[in-house]
């Protein structure tokens, strides 16, 4: 019988993971990475909670198969981008995309 | 230690260590097949929460779509970056920081979660029939069904805009 | 009716004044159209106030208007017509027309603008004067100045008028400004006149300070007034009383004005304006307003005085300088060779009668011959301007050119000038006091008797040497320029001159001779029954206690006719056989000669009493002491001062405190903005770590520690 606790602590250490990918990756590609695996991290835990508590209703499910579809187009639509800035700028690493910069 | 506490383990620190090796390697190909591995044991983890549909989605979507598109753009713009290069910026140690403050207030959460949820599971079982027949249901879950499929065709089109060549002349 | 003709006097030759500086001076008809005009309306009215008076109309005529509101009361002005006033308007109003049309002559009306002539030097060769518009202009005001002062109650202003005419006569005399001499005479005169107003001014504010009032009727004709003031020491302490002291003061306006010894060096010179000018301000007006003021304040100056008594101070000495200039004078005439300058020293002298004769009390006979003289000594100027004419036309003619003036270049004008030589001779007998026939005769023996008569010896001796010497040198004059041969080739070619110039002299002659015969005297053998004594009984009106005509005396008149004949005998019988280029006949004088052409060295000792120190004042001390060292110095320090605290505001303050601060703004802004733009890294990841951090201290801390 695995305690809900231990998934629940799983999938937030998988996000701090990805959060620090994120934040300290200099290449973009590897920021989305990150940014997937913290995706990975809340359905993981949005399916745990199904799991244990609402079980009955298919709203977890749903709600898992939403986030699923939405990284999915955040993948393409953020790999679209980043080939279009290496295309402008000749590179993706995130330091140097930094037109904001004074 | 029952049987599924010990395969949770087993494929919770499978995932765990795939995804800081995903943010940690060097070369950004292995960083890709590291993360194979990790989306992987997601998908295990999804099964032992009885979820057998949702974990063949999770490989079927995430490994065998967005995993080879990562793979596919590393290999388009492999020019930009080499890597022998440093992977991880200077801010390293303040993100480290910042994800272990997070961390650390998600496991405080965790803590102050009710008690009835480390009861024992409910037995439960998910028809494929019900889900199905609950996404267009018109008094279910028809509407985040529409727009999630509206919003993969803006990002289809989206992707596709962003993307294109600007010699094109348009 | 006669208050409103009173009061309209003096306006005309205002009117015309202001016409021609404004609007006519560009035409000379209009000009002298109006300036004529002008003094006919003025004649006529005053010929209405004479006969008004004369015939026996109410006197005194008086009107005034309050004028300066001073506190409860006010400072009144107005009219004052009596017995004094009257001839005093007879004979001015006759002068100053037959001078305004003699002027017409004198500056050629008629004959064209010579091309060579300017502005501002006479006109060469007789053409018309340049400046003929303005001439008219100038003497209108002085007319207006002199009828001002004339139908005036108070005595404010009759200073006005007097003031106004000496600007006029500073105006009239240099009116060739383009000679150097004529513009020195101007300001010498207007020096000098200005010395005796001055003590005049002086008079007229202590007699204010002392009654409060400057009119007529309130000092001259109120007894207890007069009382009052002669009883008040003066300021002089008690030796004086206060209306001695007045007195005085008005007199010497009078000795500046009209020309007595010491203030007598500027009428000389004043005869470098033209002749109508001399003839205006040295017979007719101004110099007779001098007379007119002092016969006015006749009240103030006997005030505590009865007829037969001794003479107090002030008297004494104004019949000390009337006297002591009437001789004086007399005897500088007999050196002068400019035909005009004779008769300058000759008003001088017969001023210098008029002032002994109110020096001694004698009212009526004072102002009889100022009326007489006024009428024979304009006919003088007037005849020698007519002679000056002549001899100039005649200078053109022959090319010979001498100096008009001069007598010694002239003679035997007798055939060439006929009416201006019977006019002259005629001008010239009366000023001697030829008996019976002309009326100098009649005022001056007037004088003489009364000299004699109230026991003033001295004094009439010293007249009767005057009339001595007067008579000697009138006729000198006339046998100079008139009768004997002609001494130069301008003299054998003049002429005589426009009808405009002889008329005026045909009237002034009628006048001199017939006047005499309305003063007879009281008790003279034969003729006194014909004509009753008019002017004694007319002007003594004037006064507030008549005085009695004297007792007919022999004496004085026997002395007057022989002096009179006399003089005029040697005169003639010395120069009519004068040559061309002779010396004078009274160079066997010798030194004494030489001083009386010097005229006694007068000027030149003004010059080094008043005139250098006052150069060295201005000049010197004021100018270069004082303006330059102090006021400009002052300045210049005041300014480096200025420099100085600017140049410490600006570095001190203004720089570093104010700039300094605008700039550490400025500075400030920048630098920590240049600081502070480092957190814009334009990196995403920074951003997102910085605000995962933020977010959650902000969480703990509310969490955990609220």
């Amino acid at each position: 019988m695995v305690p809900l606790s231990w998934f629940l602590i799983l999938g937030a250490a998988l996000f701090a993971v990805g959060l620090f990918g994120v934040l300290a990756r200099r290449n973009a590609i590897a920021i989305l990475m990150g940014i997937e695996l913290m995706l990975n991290a809340v359905n993981l835990n949005l399916l745990a909670f199904w799991r244990y508590l609402w079980s009955d209703s298919l709203t977890g499910v749903v709600f898992v198969i939403v986030v699923l579809a939405v990284a999915a187009a955040e993948v393409a639509v953020g790999l679209a981008l980043i080939i279009s800035i290496y295309r402008r700028r000749s590179t993706i690493v995130a330091e140097e995309i930094n037109l904001l910069k004074w | 230690m029952t049987g599924p506490q010990i395969i949770f383990l087993a494929a919770a620190a499978v995932t765990l260590i795939a995804a800081i090796m995903v943010v940690t390697v060097p070369r950004l190909v292995h960083a890709g097949l590291w993360l194979i591995l990790s989306l992987a044991g997601i998908a295990v983890l999804f099964i032992m929460l009885d979820n057998g549909f949702l974990a063949v989605v999770q490989v079927a979507i995430y490994i065998d779509a967005i995993a080879i598109l990562i793979i596919l753009a590393m290999m388009l713009t492999r020019a930009a970056m080499s890597d022998t290069e440093p992977q991880i910026n200077r801010m390293w140690l303040a993100s480290a920081f910042a994800s272990l403050i997070i961390m650390a207030g998600l496991l405080w959460i965790v803590s102050q979660a009710p008690a009835a949820s480390r009861g024992p599971l409910v037995d439960a079982e998910v028809g494929l029939d019900a889900l199905g027949r609950a996404l267009v249901d018109v008094d279910g879950f028809i509407l985040p069904f529409e727009i999630a499929s509206v919003l993969l065709v803006a990002a289809l089109v989206g992707a596709i805009l962003v993307a294109m060549t600007p010699a094109r002349g348009d | 009716m006669i208050e409103t003709i009173s009061w309209l006097i003096p306006l005309p030759p205002l009117l015309a004044f202001g016409l021609i500086v404004l609007f006519a001076y560009r035409s000379n008809r209009v000009s002298h159209t109006l300036g004529i005009g002008a003094m006919l309306i003025t004649w006529a009215l005053a010929m209405s106030v004479f006969l008004f008076a004369v015939s026996g109309g109410e006197l005194p005529v008086s009107a005034e208007v309050e004028w300066l509101p001073t506190g409860d009361s006010s400072f009144n002005i107005g009219i004052w017509i009596d017995s004094l006033t009257a001839v005093t308007l007879f004979f001015v109003a006759w002068t100053m027309l037959a001078i305004f049309v003699y002027s017409v002559g004198y500056h050629n009306y008629g004959k064209a603008r010579d091309p060579k002539d300017r502005p501002g030097l006479p006109p060469h060769a007789g053409g018309i004067d340049p400046m003929y518009a303005r001439f008219f202009a100038f003497i209108s005001l002085f007319a207006f100045g002199m009828l001002a002062l004339v139908v005036t109650d108070n005595l404010l202003v009759l200073f006005v008028g007097w003031e106004i005419m000496g600007m006029c006569s500073y105006m009239l005399i240099g009116f060739w400004y383009g000679k150097d001499s004529a513009k020195a005479a101007m300001v010498k005169a207007f020096m000098t006149t200005r010395v005796g107003d001055v003590f005049m001014l002086l008079g007229l504010a202590y007699l204010y300070w002392l009654t409060g009032t400057l009119t007529y009727s309130e000092i001259l004709f109120n007894p207890e007034t007069l009382e009052r003031l002669a009883t008040t020491p003066s300021v002089l302490g008690p030796g004086t009383s206060a209306a001695a002291l007045i007195a005085l003061l008005f007199f010497i306006g009078t000795v500046g004005k009209s020309a007595q010894w010491p203030l007598h060096t500027w009428l000389p010179d004043a005869m470098e304006g033209p002749t109508p000018v001399s003839a205006m301000i040295h017979a007719a007006t101004m110099v007779s307003a001098g007379i007119y003021l002092i016969l006015r304040i006749f009240p103030l100056i006997s005030a505590g005085w009865q007829p037969g008594e001794p003479l107090p101070d002030i008297m004494v000495i104004i019949a000390f300088i009337g006297a002591f200039t009437a001789l004086f004078a007399s005897t500088l005439a007999i050196g002068q060779n400019d035909i005009k300058r004779v008769l300058a020293y000759s008003t001088i002298s017969q001023l210098g009668y008029m002032v002994a004769a109110v020096g001694i009390g004698a009212f009526v006979a004072a102002a009889f011959h100022l009326v007489v003289h006024a009428f024979f000594k304009g006919l003088l100027f007037l005849g020698s301007g007519s002679v000056i004419h002549g001899v100039e036309h005649g200078a053109h003619e022959t090319g010979d050119h001498i100096d008009p003036n001069d007598m010694t270049h002239m003679g035997g004008l007798w055939k060439k000038m006929p009416l201006t030589f019977w006019t002259f001779l005629i001008g010239g007998l009366t000023l001697a006091g030829f008996p019976i026939v002309t009326a100098g005769f009649w005022s001056k023996d007037e004088i003489l008797a009364e000299a004699f008569g109230t026991g003033h010896i001295a004094v009439f001796i010293v007249l009767a040497l005057a009339a001595f010497i007067t008579a000697f040198y009138i006729m000198r004059q006339i046998t100079m320029t008139f009768l004997g041969k002609p001494r130069s080739e301008a003299a054998k070619h003049a002429h005589e001159s426009t009808w405009t110039m002889t008329v005026p002299l045909v009237v002034l002659a009628i006048f001199s001779v017939t006047i005499g015969w309305a003063g007879i005297p009281r008790g003279f053998p034969v003729l006194s029954s014909l004509v009753p004594n008019w002017v004694q009984e007319f002007v003594d009106a004037t006064l507030l206690e008549p005085a009695e005509a004297l007792e007919f005396n022999s004496i004085p008149l026997l002395v007057s006719v022989s002096v009179a004949l006399g003089g005029l005998l040697i005169g003639y019988l010395m120069y009519r056989r004068l040559e061309a280029g002779a010396p004078d006949p009274l160079a066997r004088l010798g030194r004494v000669y030489v001083w009386i052409q010097d005229k006694f060295y007068f000027d030149e000792l003004y010059d080094f009493l008043f005139v250098r120190p006052a150069y060295w004042f201005a000049e010197t001390f004021v100018y270069r002491g004082i303006d330059r060292r102090v006021i400009d110095g002052f300045l210049h320090w005041v300014a480096g001062l200025a420099g100085r605290l600017g140049g410490f505001l600006r570095n001190k303050i203004d720089l570093p405190i104010i700039n300094g601060t605008a700039d550490l703004v400025g500075e400030g802004v920048k630098t920590a903005s240049h600081e502070g733009r480092v957190i814009q890294t334009g990196r995403i990841q920074t951003y997102l770590v910085v605000g995962i951090i933020f977010t959650g201290a902000l969480l703990s801390y509310i969490f955990f520690l609220l």
